[in-house]
């Protein structure tokens, strides 16, 4: 398996679709010539010559706008939004137009579109570059939302993501694009879509992350005295319902880890789902370790404090295990 | 093209100003380049978070501020803090904000100048809105923005000209064209041969302007400045300048132009023209300049120590800066974390 960052592995996607599938076309903003601001389309234009990889004016509304419309012919348009936050200019085009199109026209009009945009904090980006947003999408029937969670899954994801007949938002957490992995390349190495991993096996209790708090969890596990089992969702919609279930019914115990705030963030949806299948079941309550229902704050500092890391998740897990209650947050003095 | 100095110094028209005025732009120029270059390197010590530096746009920045009263509203981009700076915006703040502090986010409140807006394009609408508001409330205030070549291709620009000349408000739109958006050149960014024609479509001026020439960028915003006061409509600039440094300190420009394009610019430097203008003129010699920039990097020096003597914020500030009056579980929060602090928990 090839070692290589997970910008590198999202570029191999991208190329490795385009090769077998020649309605496969890139564009975005600094997608061509520079080969993408995170360097996620390195490469592309050179093989693929400028009618398959094109720069666009700084035009999120028109840019995605088009892509649902050469969607609709028949091209497999894959767009990047540099930073989620720009999606708010095009919102419309995705959660209104883009995603409706097949609904609204019994089947005939079909958008095989992705929606590439860079996600999450711990960059010192501040309050504007740094916010996840799925929560935009969740609730726009229509969509499907994945995200990678390191080089080891984005590629897999995405393939699978491209060759979606729907509108696919793939979700790439910032700070892991530099980060290396293993990577299975190859046609055989698509994801399915709305499948979860079980990351590690445990007995004690299960950790269900996604995108960015994945590698917090699985590092909180390592160091962990107690066994945790570890479940990257991958897909948000639709997400496994089957995989957590599974998990839960067996180590009776579920924390959710999530980089967004506290209030509506996607771990509610999966904190009902088990609470009322598992009703009866749980020795604990369900545990959702979240940010707070701020702004992403720009100093470092603020920032680290904000996010949840690895030794946060730790003490707040180990608080529910030893005393079956549900510990504080840390803004409310809770472990930290 | 609106010019009155040429790249060589030679006055072509009448100054719009005299020689003394001259002399205080020139120095504004030479603070700003000061700090621009001191930003820069902050950041790569690690000092400062991305920075978007914005040598070469000197001229454009300090010669439209200069057309301005001081308590006209100021609505601008990432890479204008020179404007920002001329327009009574303390130098530490703008230092602090770009530490990472939000409180460099809220100068003194004489001060009508807004966040410099990070999503492009996002903000020109706010300026209209601005402009609007003051004459409705009787004021003779303007608004001015300021945004990019790449940023007139958003829906944004279209709509914010097109409210504004429908509604006639006192803002002018001041687009500093500095050839390039990231890696995207002024030739791929729009078909249209000039951006200050655009103004037609929305019937309003557009003046384009050699935006490295003080002396018309100056002419050209004191016109368009007198006309929105004057309640006669919004004006579009576009000034003709260029971004010889990066896009911003995490950007490699070497991988989408020439080196060669960046040194003709060099030789259109905006201070140089001002410079040899004033030294014909027996205003400027290597002593004087000597002491400018000596002058010039104190107080750049000055504002950093002082935006880093700010002491750090603490983790529950993260809980005050959204609401008048924060909803009961904020304050909840807020509350619960100083107290575990004051009890030396948290
Ligand atoms: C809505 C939005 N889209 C994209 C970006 C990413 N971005 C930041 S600056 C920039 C280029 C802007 O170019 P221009 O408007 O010409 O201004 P300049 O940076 O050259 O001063 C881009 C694409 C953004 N911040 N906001």
């Amino acid at each position: 398996m090839p070692r290589m960052r997970m910008n590198q592995a999202i570029a191999q996607a991208i190329a490795d679709e385009m090769r077998s599938d020649p309605t496969v076309v890139v564009f975005g903003e600094d997608v061509a010539e520079a080969g993408g601001p995170f360097k996620t389309t390195d490469g592309l234009l050179i093989e693929f010559g400028p009618n398959r990889v094109r720069d666009t004016p700084i035009s999120e509304m028109g840019f995605l706008g088009a892509a649902v419309g050469a969607a609709a012919t028949g091209l497999r348009p894959v767009v990047e939004i540099m930073f989620i936050e720009f999606l708010g200019v095009a919102l419309d085009q995705l959660v209104t137009q883009g995603s409706k199109f097949r609904y609204l026209s019994a089947g005939k009009v079909t958008v095989p579109m992705t929606i590439r945009a860079s996600v999450g904090a711990g960059l010192g980006f501040a309050a504007q570059h740094s916010q996840t947003l799925e929560s935009w999408m969740l609730a726009s029937p229509g969509l499907k939302v994945a995200s990678a969670s390191g080089a080891e899954n984005a590629y897999g994801l995405l393939r699978s993501a491209i060759q979606d007949e729907d509108p696919v938002v793939f979700l790439e957490p910032r700070r892991l694009y530099a980060v290396r992995g293993d990577v299975k390349v190859g046609s055989n190495a698509a994801i399915p879509l709305g499948q979860a991993r079980i990351v590690r096996s445990g007995e004690d209790v299960t950790i269900v992350a996604f995108g960015s708090t994945v590698r917090v969890a699985v590092d909180a596990a390592e160091q962990a005295e107690f066994s945790a089992e570890i479940i990257d969702l991958q897909t948000l919609v639709p997400w496994d319902r089957q995989a957590v279930l599974e998990s839960v019914a067996r180590t009776k115990r579920l924390v959710i880890v999530e980089e967004n705030p506290y209030s509506f963030g996607w771990g509610t949806e999966i904190a009902t789902k088990v609470a009322s299948e598992l009703f009866g079941d749980l020795e604990a309550p369900v545990l959702r370790v979240t940010t707070p229902d701020v702004p992403v704050p720009f100093g470092k500092a603020l920032e680290e404090r904000f996010l949840p890391s690895t030794s946060y998740l730790l003490a707040q897990t180990r608080y529910l295990l030893e005393t079956g209650t549900l510990p504080r947050p840390w803004w409310e003095g809770g472990p930290t | 093209m609106r010019q009155l100095l040429t790249p060589s110094g030679d006055l072509v028209g009448e100054a719009p100003f005299g020689l003394d005025l001259c002399v205080r732009l020139y120095r504004a120029m030479v603070v700003a380049r000061s700090y621009d270059r001191k930003c820069v390197a902050l950041q790569k010590q690690g000092r400062l978070a991305t920075y978007a530096p914005f040598e070469g746009q000197e001229a454009a920045q300090i010669g439209s501020a200069a057309a301005l009263e001081p308590d006209d509203w100021m609505v601008a981009t990432y890479r204008d803090a020179a404007a920002m700076w001329a327009q009574g915006y303390p130098m530490e703040l703008l230092v602090a904000g770009r530490t990472g502090d939000e409180r460099g986010g809220s100068p003194p409140d004489h001060v009508n100048v807004l966040p410099p807006s990070i999503t492009v394009g996002g903000h020109m609408v706010h300026a209209v809105g601005l402009a609007w508001a003051e004459r409705l409330q009787g004021s003779s205030r303007i608004a001015i923005t300021y945004f990019g070549d790449g940023a007139t291709s958003e829906g944004d620009f279209h709509e914010a000209l097109n409210f504004a000349g429908v509604y006639g408000v006192g803002c002018v739109f001041f687009c500093q064209n500095n050839g390039w958006a990231i890696s995207m050149p002024r030739s791929a960014q729009t078909a249209s041969e000039t951006i200050a024609q655009k103004a037609i479509a929305y019937g309003m001026p557009g003046v384009q302007v050699d935006g490295n020439d003080l002396f018309a960028v100056y002419e050209v915003t004191r016109q368009a400045v007198e006309r929105a006061r004057a309640g006669e409509g919004p004006t579009l600039i576009e000034a003709v300048t260029y971004r010889l440094g990066p896009h911003t300190t995490s950007d490699d420009p070497g991988r989408y132009r020439d080196a060669g394009e960046v040194e003709e610019w060099r030789r259109r430097d905006p201070l140089e023209r001002v410079r040899i203008f004033l030294s014909e003129r027996g205003r400027w010699d290597p002593e004087w300049q000597a002491e400018v920039e000596e002058k010039a990097a104190r107080e750049v020096e000055r504002a950093v120590e002082l935006a880093e003597s700010l002491p750090p914020p603490a983790p529950g500030d993260v809980f005050g800066g959204m609401f008048e009056s924060p909803p009961r579980h904020l304050r909840e929060q807020q509350a619960t974390l100083e107290l575990y602090r004051a009890a030396g928990e948290g």
